[in-house]
């Protein structure tokens, strides 16, 4: 028989864990599936594991680095009795009434390894890739998801960060304290990123932008030795750059829940109102997975409270 | 740290890695580095339960720039499968324990 659980949380980043700390702190004793380890962001402690220093979260006067943020949240969860476990959901099934079977490990298991009454999703995003042909054989050889993990080897090198927003502005400044040169490579000829991260980029001598512009291909044989970019004015030239940095955005972690509850058509999980709740009934969602808007550490750990509060005000509901 | 695991360094490397009877699995990491530390419980997990088939060793990129360039490491956390002394599997990024254990497995 499967182990049944008052409330299991799937996914570890923000949302999740702070799910955690408010569904053990009301005793529901939480099982919390936190993933398992990656470096394209649906790892345990989620997208902040592959951060260095967060500046704007309320309480660390002087900033902390992201994956210390995400140790504490991770203790104190433990603390109040939540269980962690290193490994990954392969498979859930919400087509009959709660209580929710979950597979870790082989999908076509015929037992499902836990059961939960309520289910609270925290799976959050990852990294979209640019999908241009040379990108993927040249992934971890000048092709890079993470400034702060490979920003080290491109000391006094032109590298190209890819993206407009925030993780884009974040990535090239950081990496100014190794390269060259950082050339910011936008489709569009504005920035979407928030203004202090646009002054300090613009401020910033080591960065540069190229406007109206698409990344093509990445050029290079064993290592990146350059990108092709397409203006908009349909000229495509080569720019000779020994890193490219990819930031240009984020899908949700939804594969899991394709078909079984309601998904935006951005394939984000689409929750009722004001609340957490899904188009399923003891399915709650928090974090990144069902936020294409704010995509704050703060808002995915106010939005992972509001999930355990709903699932308890559920339980109770039920008379459980 | 596992006692099953050895640092290695640019001055031990070379020592180490040749004259080592079994494969060598090494881990290219920095302090500063999350994935690193995600994957480091995995490895002292390894370490235990494939002692006397397999090494585990980890090398401080910060520290060891030398064997860190010599090997073309250009992200962390790399791991590098050495096979009497020879690059024989190279692994980039963070991975769960099953899928390690697999892509080494044909090399132990």
């Amino acid at each position: 028989m499967a182990e049944r659980r008052k409330v299991i949380i799937v996914g570890s980043g923000p949302a999740g864990l702070t799910a955690a700390i408010y569904a053990a702190r009301a005793q529901l004793e939480p099982l919390v599936i936190e993933g398992e380890p990656s470096s394209n962001s649906d790892q345990p402690g989620g997208q902040l594991m592959l951060t260095t220093e967060v500046e704007n979260y309320p309480g660390f006067v002087d900033g902390v680095m992201g994956p210390e943020l995400m140790g504490i949240m991770r203790n104190q969860a433990i603390r109040f009795g939540a269980e962690l476990r290193t490994a990954k959901v392969s498979r859930l099934d919400l087509s009959s009434p709660s209580p929710f079977p979950l597979w870790i490990g082989d999908p076509n298991a015929d037992e499902p390894t836990v059961e939960a009454d309520a289910l609270i999703i925290a799976t959050g995003a990852r990294s979209l890739m640019l999908g241009c042909p040379n990108e993927e054989r040249l992934l971890g050889y000048g092709v890079s998801t993470c400034a702060t993990c490979d920003g080290f080897f491109f000391r006094e090198q032109h590298i190209a960060v890819a993206g407009g927003g925030d993780s884009a502005l974040e990535e090239a400044l950081f990496l100014t304290r190794f390269a060259s040169k950082v050339t910011v490579v936008h489709r569009r000829s504005e920035l979407r990123a928030s203004k202090i991260m646009q002054e300090r980029a613009f401020k910033n001598p080591k960065i540069e932008f190229l406007w109206d512009s698409v990344i093509v291909d990445v050029l290079g044989d064993t290592k990146v030795s350059g990108i092709k970019v397409q203006h908009t004015s349909a000229e495509t030239f080569e720019l000779p750059v020994s890193g490219l940095f990819v930031a240009i955005g984020h899908e949700p972690n939804s594969g899991l829940l394709k078909g079984q509850l309601d998904l935006e058509e951005n394939g984000y999980v689409r929750t009722i109102g004001r609340s957490s709740r899904t188009s399923v009934d003891g399915v709650f969602a928090c974090g990144d997975v069902q936020d294409h808007i704010y995509r704050q550490a703060i808002t995915s750990a106010g939005s992972g409270c509001m999930a355990a509060i709903d699932a308890e005000h559920w339980l109770e509901e039920r008379g459980e | 740290m596992s006692e099953k695991i050895v640092t290695l360094s640019d001055a031990t490397f070379d020592e180490h890695v040749k004259a080592s009877d079994v494969p060598v699995l090494v881990d290219f990491w920095a302090e500063w580095c999350g994935p690193c530390k995600m994957i480091s419980p995995v490895l002292e997990e390894i370490a235990e339960e494939q002692a006397g088939k397999l090494q585990i060793g980890k090398l401080n990129i910060d520290d060891n720039l030398e064997v860190t360039r010599r090997f073309d490491v250009m992200s962390i956390p790399t791991l590098i499968l050495f096979k009497n002394g020879e690059p024989e599997v190279r692994l980039i990024g963070a991975k769960p324990k099953g899928q390690l254990l697999q892509e080494i497995a044909a090399y132990l």
